[in-house]
């Protein structure tokens, strides 16, 4: 028989950390399986979060620099300055790009950096035990709104790739998400979309993807990829919000 | 087209995603139990049934499936 499914060469022969039915992992064979495909797992350069994803370097057996919390636009802007020839990829959770990392993010993106920024929303602060980010949506439940967030004290889930989108230097930005096999699929080509954007030297991309955090949102692994469905997709809509085809921003 | 699928239980979790989205229904929780304590989901089969369509694969946060076709 011949084998049609099996584990990416830019992923490493090891466990993952995460707990059962975490969108993490899901994301980062997506990024690896992308790599490969591209034939880029030399020239790769990662630069992962603080929060769970702060062990990523230990799973994508390509180049990583870890960058302090929120930091990761502005470390891959230094390696993507230095090494311009390589594929340089920040993976990024909603609390350390949205909320510690706005500053550097949006002023990446208006540099117009060459680089991607890989953006897991759970809408939640994973890895310090379910507090409320800024993503979180509205009447969410979290250790810090245990009433559920109410936009008249904690204000409104930020859209983030939206903001991005706008930006003069951005050339790419979507979000997808990782509710059923369809929509991982579909994250795989958004990815690739955002990879070549870069490689194309058209500027920023960013790729926002809802990803589900069962032990957190207290939800077995398939209610919550249920809940994404329902109701993060809600607040947060799917799609393309912006994409710049060949040329360069100038034009 | 007939497939199958090798699940790695010291990866599986037990998340149980593979046992939801498979559309024949072929993979089942089972309460037997890992070295890391998890329970393992089981892949049950007939001749043909399963289709190689990689959905449980593609599903899996870790990585503990591959998928044969003929």
């Amino acid at each position: 028989m011949k084998k049609v499914f099996s584990r990416t060469k830019a992923l490493k022969p090891v466990p993952f950390h995460y707990c059962p039915g975490c969108g993490h992992s899901i994301l980062h064979r997506l990024v690896a399986e992308v790599i490969e495909e591209m034939d880029l797992i030399d020239r790769a350069i990662g630069v992962p979060p603080a929060g769970c994803a702060v062990l990523a370097y230990n799973y994508f057996d390509v180049d990583m620099g870890e960058a302090p919390h929120g930091r990761g636009a502005a470390v891959a802007t230094g390696i993507k300055r230095v090494l311009p020839d390589r594929l340089v990829f920040t993976y990024q959770g909603d609390g350390d790009i949205a909320a510690i990392g706005t500053a550097e993010t949006i002023h990446a993106a208006n540099r117009g950096e060459k680089i991607t920024a890989i953006f897991v929303n759970n809408a939640v602060y994973g890895m310090t035990g379910g507090q409320m980010a800024p993503t979180s949506i509205l009447g969410q439940v979290t250790t810090t709104t245990p009433r559920g967030r109410d936009s008249s004290r904690e204000g409104f889930p930020i859209n983030f790739t939206e903001v991005l989108a706008r930006i003069k230097g951005t050339a790419y930005a979507a979000r997808t998400s990782l509710h059923d096999p369809a929509h991982v699929l579909k994250t795989k080509r958004i990815l690739r979309k955002a990879f070549e954007a870069q490689m194309g030297g058209l500027g920023f991309s960013v790729v926002e993807v809802l990803s589900p955090c069962p032990t957190n949102w207290k939800m077995s692994p398939p209610r919550a990829f249920e809940w994404v469905k329902e109701e993060m997709v809600k607040h947060y809509p799917l799609g393309v919000f912006k994409e710049i085809e060949g040329g360069s921003l100038a034009d | 087209m007939a497939g199958k699928i090798v699940i790695n239980e010291g990866l599986c979790k037990g998340c149980i995603l593979c046992v939801e989205f498979c559309p024949r229904g072929l993979i089942k929780p089972t309460k037997e139990l890992n070295a890391k304590g998890y329970y393992v989901v089981v892949f049950e089969s007939d001749d043909g049934e399963c289709t190689a369509c990689t959905l449980c694969a593609v599903i899996c946060p870790e990585v503990a499936i591959e998928v044969y076709r003929e």
